[in-house]
């Protein structure tokens, strides 16, 4: 029996099936919920959406100067960077 | 209210008794990006390029073996790769350049000074990420004198999973160039509460492991699923403001 589930049940189950680990019948009454609901199919396309474009953001460079100074701090400890 | 958690920061955090890897999570994205993080080619600096053998440092469990044996080459190359998200994350989580940059360097160092001690029962990156977390909070407990800071307050309002804005998106990349999205983006995770955006960062973004997570920042597992569904939803209702498909914009040049 799948029982059906309300917008906040389905909005708690949210992460667990972007992350796949929704599993049985917890993801087809997702999986179902989400066929019927216009606006909770909504917002599983733009969560998804939104990790996406946040998983393609690299990090910004390191100022050249500050990963200069990191690099002779560890120098003072005794890390030399193989500079032969 | 903050917890109170007791850290010593003379002592290295604990090692995850675990090593999940590679948890691999909803694909089927329909946007694209094929750049990396902290891919180790594109992060070189002119002095370590002048590393021949590189590719015998490709494999990481390998450069953690010869930074312990004392080979600073290879402790280098492990600062190359991780140094910008390391940097990222202390930015996360101290909201000030300075007290970052401080993060970034100790962070470091500690793991440096204390690499021998570190029983690879995780991956190095998460062992990395523990020391930077219990650097950045000594700096947010610093310099808050007195007043307590922790990534395991209560956050929760019981509001904040109720979507506002329920619109279909156009393609982001179509409608800003890559400078505009860059600073949407920035914006809109920099309002999140610290420990909403470290946990999506984290997780979302560096791909670590729910498990690998809630080690890292020293939270129970439910509290990083809990923090990362709400910090989600919250960047999904913000970026909405900015990505939904504007119909009306059609008509309005007509």
């Amino acid at each position: 029996m799948m029982s059906l589930l309300t917008c906040n049940q389905f909005l708690e189950e949210l992460s667990e099936y972007l992350d796949e680990t929704a599993e049985g019948e917890i993801r087809k009454a997702i999986e179902q919920h989400i066929s019927e609901c216009p606006n909770c199919w909504v917002v599983v396309d733009t969560t998804k959406k939104t990790i996406a474009v946040y998983k393609g953001m690299q990090p910004e460079p390191i100022p050249k100067p500050l990963h200069d100074r990191l690099i002779r701090a560890l120098a003072k400890k005794g890390c030399c960077a193989g500079d032969a | 209210m903050a917890g109170g958690r007791p850290q010593s920061p003379a002592r290295l955090p604990p090692e995850p008794p675990f090593a999940p890897r590679s948890h691999r999570r909803a694909g089927g994205f329909e946007l694209s990006h094929t750049r990396h993080n902290g891919m180790i080619g594109s992060e070189l600096t002119p002095g370590m390029a002048q590393l021949t053998a590189q590719t015998a440092y490709s494999d990481e469990s390998d450069l953690v073996a010869r930074a312990k044996a004392g080979d600073g080459a290879a402790f280098t190359v492990l600062v190359n790769r991780y140094e910008r998200r390391i940097f990222r994350l202390a930015k996360h989580i101290t909201q000030n350049e300075e007290d970052a940059e401080d993060v970034l360097q100790d962070a470091f160092l500690k793991a440096y000074e204390h690499i021998r001690g570190f029983q690879e029962q995780s991956r190095f990156y998460t062992w990395l990420v523990r020391i930077a977390v219990n650097e950045a909070l000594m700096k947010l407990r610093k310099r808050r004198s007195g007043k307590l800071f922790s990534l395991d307050e209560d956050v929760d309002t019981g509001e904040e999973t109720v979507p506002r804005e329920i619109a279909v998106w156009d393609n982001p990349e179509q409608r800003y160039s890559q400078e505009e999205l860059r600073t949407i983006l920035q914006q809109t995770i920099d309002s999140l509460p610290p420990i909403f955006r470290t946990v999506f960062v984290l997780r979302d973004v560096d791909e670590l492991s729910t498990e690998e997570t809630a080690s890292a920042l020293g939270i129970s597992v439910p509290a990083v699923k809990s923090r990362l569904l709400r910090a989600r939803l919250q960047l999904r209702d913000k970026l909405t403001r900015f990505f939904k498909r504007k119909a009306d914009d059609v008509f309005a040049y007509l």
